[in-house]
């Protein structure tokens, strides 16, 4: 077993520190370590994407990346878009369009629609299921993934124009 | 799914890389994006004791373009080359490609250093390269060499670089003329069942030029120097395009697996060639 090393990341605004063998892997770090429970394990090979979170600026796959890759680094999960009070407007929208069934890839659907959205802020149906191809629903048929992200796209277009 | 443990070094510059490279040879590997490298460690069928990570030597990741070349660093992403409209204006195979690999999520992760230096023969970058007769820039204690594309690939993950060398850059001609990466996969993020890179110059209506290779058909990428003959001359007529596809035909040697059988794979060759070859020639 080899030493365990100093890290330190931080989660949706907060900074952790821990000591941390670097072979764990992120997602382990998230959710066992530091309790952040919102990225789910699916298929741990890097395929399903319900362990989607934003490291630096990019849609990551917890999975396939070692703490020790990401230290340093800044984390955002599904805890750190909304609240239950205060609802991210994609969280809204996949509630009110039945985005979800079991619910168990949409907080990995939810953080790469988010990076999606800031990447192309009014997106087509084509470019929406080309951008999350990386996350799998068994449930929906996607159907109201799309349509949820599509009325998200709208509600945050228009939340932008009327603030300007 | 947890790898064996590791020691993990970040070298803030190559000759930290290449130190530790030195000292631990080929119990050493070299992590850029991870996303083929950290499966394989999951899997324990790559033992890795000491594990570099490149993210912290700088000067890997420019796309620098010049009159007539590109130069393409390393840790270059997929997602890097498909954001960058200078690049794909210049070489628009390269983002027609990059967006053909993986996923999202893998390609903010994944370097077209490490797709091309893996060796893997299910890797779209090697096959492209060989297509656009890039050439690689691999770096070692005793200075930089120089390795063409087309004489990199060995066997599967075998390659012309040394364990003690890594690779630091792609350089390429800007590719002139018509282009396509055709590719057939069973899903998003598949490997590709069969895979064809073609580029294509013509005069009036004469095939001027004629560049092919295909990607996971044999354990390495296969550039065609006779298919691309096999088109110099003609008006790409059926009766030329038969002969390219015959000529890649003697020259891949697909094997049989979850992707199917062997005659199934060079059938499927034959088509996404002859797809590559007719889009190609419509944008020359």
């Amino acid at each position: 077993m080899s030493k365990k090393q100093h890290y330190k990341i931080t989660v949706n605004g907060k900074e952790e520190e821990f000591l941390a063998e670097p072979r764990e892997l992120l997602i382990h770090t998230l959710r066992e370590r530091l309790k952040i429970t919102g990225p789910h394990i699916g298929c741990e090979t890097s395929h399903c994407g319900a362990c989607t979170v934003t490291v630096n600026g990019k849609s990551v796959k917890s999975c396939t990346v070692f703490v020790a890759q990401a230290d340093g680094t800044e984390i955002t999960t599904i805890e750190g878009i909304g609240s239950p009070d205060a609802l991210h407007p994609l969280q809204e929208a996949f509630k009110e369009h039945h985005g979800l069934q079991c619910g168990f890839c949409t907080p990995g659907m939810i953080i790469r629609a988010s990076k999606l959205l800031e990447e192309i802020p009014n997106p087509s149906e084509e470019e929406i299921r080309f951008g999350m191809a990386g996350n799998i629903c068994r449930c929906t048929g996607y159907q109201n993934i799309v349509k949820s992200i599509q009325a998200a796209a709208a509600e945050m277009n228009s939340a932008k124009e009327a603030a300007e | 799914m947890i790898p064996a443990a590791f020691e993990y070094y970040r070298p803030k510059d190559m000759t930290g890389v290449l130190s530790l490279l030195g000292e631990h040879g080929d119990n050493a590997r070299v992590i850029a994006g991870g996303h083929s490298l950290i499966p394989m460690m999951k899997l324990r069928m790559a033992d890795v004791p000491h594990l570099i990570d490149l993210q912290g030597v700088g000067g890997l990741d420019d796309i620098e373009l010049s009159a007539n070349s590109i130069r393409i660093g390393a840790m270059v992403t997929q997602h890097d080359i498909i954001d960058h409209n200078g690049l794909a204006s210049a070489a628009p195979i390269l983002r027609e490609a990059a967006l053909q690999i993986a996923d999202p999520q893998v390609r903010y992760m994944g370097t077209v250093g490490g797709n091309v230096a893996n060796g893997d023969p299910g890797n779209d970058m090697p096959g492209l390269m060989q297509c656009l007769d890039a050439t690689f820039t691999v770096v070692g204690l005793d200075g930089e060499r120089d390795i063409p594309a087309r004489q990199f690939y060995e066997a599967a993950y075998m390659t012309a670089r040394e364990d003690e060398e890594v690779l630091t850059s792609i350089t390429m001609p800007i590719p002139a003329g018509g282009y396509a990466y055709e590719k057939q996969k069973r899903k998003i993020g598949d490997y590709a069942t069969a895979a064809a890179a073609v580029l294509l110059t013509k005069e009036g209506n004469t095939c001027k030029s004629a560049s092919i290779a295909m990607t996971n058909l044999s354990d390495i990428p296969v550039y065609s120097e006779e298919a691309g003959a096999a088109l110099v001359g003609s008006s790409l007529d059926d009766t030329a395009i038969k002969a390219a596809v015959t000529a890649v035909l003697g020259d891949i040697d697909p094997s049989e697996d979850n992707r199917g059988p062997v005659a199934f794979k060079k059938h499927l060759a034959g088509v996404i060639l002859r797809r590559a070859i007719e889009r190609a020639w419509s944008r020359a």
